[in-house]
Formats: C-alpha cells, sequence, structure tokens
C-alpha cells in the first residue's frame, strides 16, 4: 500500500530523477538511488550529524527529510566540495592539514555543516565555529584539529 | 531503522490538510519540519497509517505584524525566527530563545508549530508562549478555536490538539510597556535538550515597582510549569535582588522533577531556583531595551 512517486531535484548542480518509495529518507535516496555513499548515516534520529547535506543552501539532517520532500529543491553534498578527484577544496585541504579527519565517518556532514556557515561568515570566532561542530558527533578527533583547520581558513 | 509504511499526502491549502486530518483523525500525524515526527518514524515509535505533509501550505509559513502585535503561521522555520528582525525588534524573548532550540541544522527544518504541537517537556518555545501570553488558532474541518498557550500543553508530548486539528496560527500581544524578559537554561552541550531551564517576563509600573511578572520553568515537569507564587511574591514590590531570590525560593518549591540518567530532581529543582533569580535580574537590566 506504501506510495511511489517520482521526483526531480537537483544534486549538486546537476538534474537528477528517482522514483521513491514516499517513506524513504533523503540520505537514503542519495547513497542508494543516485549512488553518492560519500553521505553517511549514522544515529538516525537527527543527534550526529553525519546526514547533513544542504537543501537550498542550508544544512538539514538528511535523515529527518523525506526524499520527496526534496522534489524541485537543490541538493549539495560532499561530493560537490572537490574541484575534480585529484584536488581537495580549501576547507577539506586544512582539514587534511590539521588532523581534522580520522575515521572519517563524520566528516562529509561536517564538511557541509561548515560550508554553510562559511558563506553566511566567512570569518567566523572560534566559538562561532564551535556552535557550527555542536551538531555533529565526532569521536576520533575531539574536535580541536577541525577548529584549527577553519580558523586557519578563515585566516586567523 | 526506516520509516514504516504510511499513505502520504502533501496538501497546498489549510483546507486540504483539513479534509486529510478529517478522514484519516486517529491514523494520521501531520508532518510539518520532520524533526520530532521523523525520529520517531525511523525508531518506529510512530506508526501512523497517513502523514499529511503540510510543507507546502505557504499560507502557513508568514510572519505579520498586527495591531502591535505579532502573527506566526505554524509553519515558520526556526532559522527564520531566528534571522527575523521583525522577531528581534517585537519579541526580544523569542529572539533570545532561538539560539537554543537544538542546532543551526535542526532549525533549518524545524517549525515553531511542530515544535509547540510536540510539545516536549524541556523545550524552550512552549514556555516562552506561555511567558508571553500567547494565543493559538487550531483548526479542523469542524470549525477554528483560539486557545491560551497555558491551556495547549496538557503533559508530556501530549496538547490540547484533538486527532483532527491542525496548529495553524500563534497570536503575540503586543510588547507591554515597561517591560524585560529572558531566558536562561542548562543543557550539558549547546543545542542539547536542557536539564533544566525557565523563561521570565517582568513589567514595572510608572514608580518602578513590579506590576507583573511572568516565570515558566521547562524541563523541570511534564510541561511547562508557571511558578504562580513566585510571580505574585513580587507584585507590588521593588525589582531588587532580594525579592529575586526570594522568588526563585518559591519557583523551586513549586516543582517536583523527577530523576532521570542526566540528573536528579533534587538537582533540576535547585536550578529553576537559581535560574529564576537570575533570569528576573536579566529581566530588569533588559527594560528598556524593546520597544514598546
Amino acid at each position: 500500500m506504501s506510495d511511489t512517486r517520482a521526483i526531480t531535484l537537483t544534486v549538486n548542480g546537476e538534474p537528477r530523477q528517482a522514483m521513491v518509495d514516499v517513506r524513504t529518507t533523503l540520505v537514503d535516496v542519495l547513497r542508494d538511488q543516485l549512488r553518492l555513499t560519500g553521505t553517511h548515516v549514522g544515529c538516525e534520529h537527527g543527534v550526529c550529524g553525519a546526514c547533513t547535506v544542504l537543501v537550498d543552501g542550508e544544512p538539514v539532517r538528511g535523515c529527518l527529510m523525506l526524499a520527496v520532500q526534496a522534489d524541485g529543491r537543490g541538493v549539495e553534498t560532499v561530493e560537490s566540495l572537490a574541484p575534480d578527484p585529484a584536488h581537495l577544496n580549501p576547507l577539506q585541504a586544512e582539514f587534511v592539514r590539521h588532523h581534522g579527519v580520522q575515521c572519517g565517518f563524520c566528516t562529509a556532514g561536517i564538511l557541509m555543516s561548515l560550508t554553510a556557515a562559511l558563506r553566511d561568515n566567512p570569518r567566523p570566532t572560534e566559538g562561532e565555529i564551535r556552535e557550527t561542530l555542536a551538531g555533529h558527533l565526532c569521536r576520533c578527533t575531539g574536535y580541536q584539529g577541525m577548529v584549527d583547520a577553519v580558523l586557519a581558513l578563515a585566516g586567523r | 531503522m526506516k520509516p514504516p509504511r504510511f499513505r502520504y499526502d502533501d496538501p497546498a491549502t489549510v483546507e486540504e490538510a483539513l479534509d486529510l486530518l478529517a478522514r484519516h483523525a486517529d491514523g494520521a500525524k501531520v508532518l510539518a519540519g520532520g524533526q520530532s515526527l521523523m525520529p520517531m518514524l525511523n525508531f518506529r515509535l510512530a506508526r501512523p497509517s497517513h502523514v499529511v505533509d503540510i510543507n507546502r501550505i505557504a499560507a502557513l509559513a508568514t510572519m505579520t505584524s498586527a495591531d502591535g502585535g505579532l502573527r506566526l503561521g505554524s509553519l515558520v522555520r526556526q532559522r527564520a525566527l531566528e534571522r527575523s528582525p521583525l522577531i528581534r525588534e517585537r519579541s526580544p524573548l523569542i529572539a533570545g530563545a532561538m539560539p537554543l532550540v537544538g542546532h543551526p541544522q535542526i532549525r533549518t527544518r524545524g517549525t515553531l508549530g511542530g515544535n509547540l504541537a510536540h510539545a516536549d517537556p524541556a523545550s524552550e518555545l512552549p514556555a516562552v508562549m506561555i511567558a508571553l501570553g500567547a494565543e493559538l488558532t487550531v483548526r479542523s474541518a469542524r470549525g477554528s478555536r483560539r486557545l491560551a498557550a497555558e491551556a495547549f500543553f496538557i503533559a508530556a508530548l501530549t496538547t490540547a490538539l484533538a486527532p483532527d486539528e491542525l496548529l495553524t496560527e500563534i497570536a503575540l500581544p503586543p510588547w507591554p510597556a515597561r517591560t524585560g524578559a529572558h531566558l536562561l537554561e542548562v543543557a550539558k552541550r549547546h543545542g542539547d535538550f536542557a536539564l533544566g531551564g525557565v523563561a521570565v517576563t517582568l513589567t514595572l509600573d510608572s514608580l518602578g515597582r513590579v506590576a507583573g511578572a511572568r516565570i515558566v520553568g521547562f524541563g523541570v515537569g511534564p510541561r511547562p510549569l508557571r511558578a504562580i507564587d513566585a510571580e505574585r511574591s513580587l507584585v507590588g514590590g521593588a525589582p531588587a535582588p532580594a525579592a529575586f531570590a526570594e522568588a526563585g525560593r518559591l519557583a523551586a518549591a513549586s516543582v517536583d522533577p523527577p530523576d532521570d540518567i542526566h540528573a536528579s530532581g533534587a538537582y533540576r529543582k535547585r536550578l529553576l531556583g537559581v535560574l529564576t533569580a537570575r533570569a528576573l535580574t536579566s529581566a530588569r537590566s533588559s527594560i528598556g531595551e524593546c520597544a514598546a
């Protein structure tokens, strides 16, 4: 009895179409149907932040939005950040330089939240960076490397 | 886990939504921002036969000023409230509370009405609405009714909404003259559920005495609780530290919070007293900052 619907959305600048079960979350469609597996699924209740993607430029939990709700919207995932497979973007490069990455499970969501925050405010303070990071869980790094990476990028 | 199967509709008007709710009443859930319902679906704690997604109803997402007060559609995003110059000017208590409501990534989707209708006992906005004397409009195919925020919250995750009703609008009265307000909470991590908190408003008369106060605790009981004795103790007196300390003591005495893994009931009780006195002090010093 479950419904399916055809949706059209823009993912990382490209128009994509999918036939989705209405109960399927956005992150599951991105991963399983559009094969964009850079975004991870963690807690599935909005706490860990691993699944964070941008919808119309704003960070959202990909596990707390149905894919049908993304019909007609623009979605950005971690795959959009690097300019080509051989290079990282400046934020990613600073993450590597400052050891902001260990296992990498949380990284995609964190990079997307920071990408949105840096568009709003390219020179955040440490407090502002930590407020953005508070919406994410990382069990490896202790966050300090990520804070250092963003401070370096912001020229502070 | 993943959500159970359900039928899905995303009506474009309030009338269509009300019709769907009337037809599917007990099996239907309203999906607004989804920041509470989606986790419950993912964990199958909620198993509605029908989901009525109101996100396409643009008429519910408006913020307007009316008669010096505000009319807020239930679908207004928390992030929109946080960023609104109108809210900052007209309702500093809401503006001050918004950064504490979840995380930015949650506020992007989360809505005012969804937060209120979910009625989490530790949530800030229900307490804010009671402190501000907000009036809520709920509609169904049977008609429309308006009720005070205080009458809307009944118990943990339980409101006065009938299964076929939709919260459509939150009306805030004009900010009274000589009134300050403040919200304080303690959470283990910024954006997490509060262990306890309080929203207060404080109004002075033309001679500088307390004309009225509202003190609403959250996270200290099954629903936001007004500390009536504490409020009354302030009226007619000077807005001074001793009076605020006494109001804190009375507020703490008025609640009996339960123990849980995050904090003991005794801790939460003490917390409410301390935060009440501090919030009143801040509210006192903010008087005059907001446009009357």
